[in-house]
């Protein structure tokens, strides 16, 4: 019996078990999952959570449910990987051997990185959502805030769902219009970046949002350290932000295991190949996902759209076949704009998002780069697409792989 | 995308004035921007500039914190060499594509 290891059950690790054991005779392949977590979450549900438009127990399911049949699942932390033995070391000092090794486990926060950052403030007046108890102290902390300067903050790329924070600023504005205390608010967005958007046509069409939601945009900024005692955020060329609030997105970092198992780069993400999902490591280790170093968005569309390329590069290199399959970057994401509106964005490495219909060539029902109610319904069923469909491995009606240039507006776009 | 001449040559720019070629650049090109930019260049201005073109071409996306940690410069450097907004200064400069995110 050979073994296909699979370390992670987030989206990603989650999905490929599921694939893989629908591709490889049981009697052969031995398929086992590797997550100390006993819960899986529905990260994307993290933005809605602080605003109440979702409740904890609905984002929160547990990992094993969703593990297929004939899949072995282990439940306890990954220490570190011998690429050398072709072993995996747990927490608890015991051994895994594997023939074929996938890393899926995906990136977290890591708010020590930034001084000042995790002091004695963190979770009172310095937040993150990008975790279940972030989101959920958060959404306390609005129930009750009375109001003031609150900031809205990425501290360095890349991070997760790069639109995340800005569909944090938006919600906002939604948030305490409905409370009837938008005046008492005053939102500023502080990005590492030139500008909220980044891309020529993206800018174009949506600069607007940010003056018609009276949001401030601080770009440039990188953060040296935040000053807890006089509410500030401060960059490493001495610009100052102050807050009363501090929503931030700490820096993003894969997990520990991969600097313990001497590869990875400066945070911890494995380096691959960016077509085929081999890592640079070792042949016989693959990954997908947030885990990946790759310049595509880190994103649970992303993931789908790498997993179905990656099973068959795996199925490839059992048979001593050349890695044929190459992913080509695609994303697909929603942008939630505040008052039930959303936008949608479809690219991939070369082509940047442009205008157009989706996913159906001409006559949508989604529109892209625009804001349409439509748009923030397909958000919202993204939620039960992600329980029934992604990590289920089964493949979304009309929705490809690579992405489609049919149905876009491509004559405008400059290449990016 | 547009064409500029910048120290006599002719060079594919964005509208930003970033180069869409690096292969295009040379180093007259480079101090030519950085003229327009209000940086005079010295040794460890070009040692940034080299060490940014090197990890465009290896298809490495660049940040403020690869910069910071590659002994070249610390980050508090960079902010000295290329102030205000370190990175896009010194990409525009280098001839290599702005960091961008997704949108
Ligand atoms: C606020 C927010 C909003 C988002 N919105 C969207 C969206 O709208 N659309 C979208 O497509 N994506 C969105 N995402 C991104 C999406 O959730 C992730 O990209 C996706 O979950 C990545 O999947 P993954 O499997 O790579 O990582 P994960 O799903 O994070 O899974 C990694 C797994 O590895 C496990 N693991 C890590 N280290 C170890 C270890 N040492 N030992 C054992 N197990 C370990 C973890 O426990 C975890 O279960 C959002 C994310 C956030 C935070």
């Amino acid at each position: 019996m050979k073994q296909i290891l699979i370390l992670g059950a987030g989206t990603a690790g989650t999905m490929m078990s599921n694939h893989l054991r629908k591709s490889l005779p049981s009697d052969q392949w031995n398929i086992t999952i590797i997550d100390h977590q006993e819960y899986h979450f529905y990260q994307p549900g993290y933005l809605f959570l602080p605003f109440g438009i979702y409740q904890p127990e609905q984002l929160k399911r547990t990992v094993a449910e969703f593990i297929p049949k004939g899949v072995e699942l282990i439940q306890e932390k990954i220490h570190r990987i011998d690429k050398d033995s072709n072993t995996i070391v747990l927490q608890n000092k015991q051994n895994v051997k594997y023939d074929i090794l996938v890393i899926a486990t995906g990136c977290d926060i890591a708010p020590s990185e930034i001084e000042g950052m995790e002091g004695e403030q963190w979770h009172k007046s310095i937040f993150d959502f990008y975790t279940f108890n972030g989101a959920k102290n958060l959404r306390d902390k609005l129930k009750s805030w009375e109001g003031g300067k609150l900031v809205v903050h990425i501290c360095e790329m890349p991070i997760k769902c790069p639109v995340a924070p800005l569909e944090f600023a938006f919600l906002s504005d939604s948030f305490f219009t409905n409370k009837k205390m938008r005046d008492k608010v005053d939102i500023t967005y502080v990005t590492p970046m030139s500008g909220a958007f980044t891309k020529p046509v993206a800018t174009k069409e949506l600069d607007y949002l940010l003056k018609q939601k009276n949001i401030n945009v601080v770009a440039d900024f990188n953060i040296e350290c935040v000053d807890t005692e006089n509410h500030k955020i401060i960059d490493y060329g001495g610009k100052e932000v102050e807050y009363d609030l501090l929503v931030t997105v700490p820096t993003n970092m894969g997990d520990e295991l991969i600097a313990r198992s001497g590869f990875g780069d400066d945070l911890n993400y494995v380096p691959t190949d960016k077509e085929t999902l081999q890592s640079k490591v070792k042949e016989n280790i693959f990954v997908i996902g947030d885990a990946t170093d790759l310049p595509a968005s880190k994103a649970g569309s992303v993931a789908h759209f790498q997993a179905e390329i990656l099973l068959k590069n795996i199925l490839s290199f059992i048979k001593g076949k050349p890695l044929t399959e190459k992913f080509d970057g695609h994303s697909n994401c929603f942008i939630e704009t505040g008052n039930d509106k959303a936008l949608l964005i479809d690219f991939n490495y070369t082509q940047e998002p442009v205008k157009g219909t989706f996913p159906i060539p001409g006559i949508g029902p989604l529109k892209l780069l625009e804001e349409t109610r439509m748009n923030h319904l397909g958000k919202l069923a993204f939620k039960w697409i992600y329980w029934n469909i992604l990590i289920k491995g089964r493949p979304i009606p009309f929705v490809s792989n690579h992405m489609k240039i049919a149905g876009k507006d491509i004559q405008k776009a400059e290449t990016v | 995308m547009s064409e500029k001449t910048i120290a006599g040559f002719c060079i594919d720019c964005n509208e930003q004035g970033y180069l869409t070629n690096p292969d295009q650049w040379n180093k007259e090109i480079g101090l030519a921007i950085a003229k327009e930019e209000n940086i005079e260049m010295t040794d460890k201005h070009w040692e940034v500039i080299d060490y940014l073109r090197e990890q465009c071409a290896q298809e490495v996306a660049i940040t403020i914190r690869k910069v910071g940690k590659s002994g070249v410069v610390t980050i508090k450097e960079f902010y000295q060499l290329f102030p205000n907004g370190p990175l896009k200064t010194a990409s525009k400069i280098a001839g290599i594509p702005k960091p961008v995110s997704c949108i």
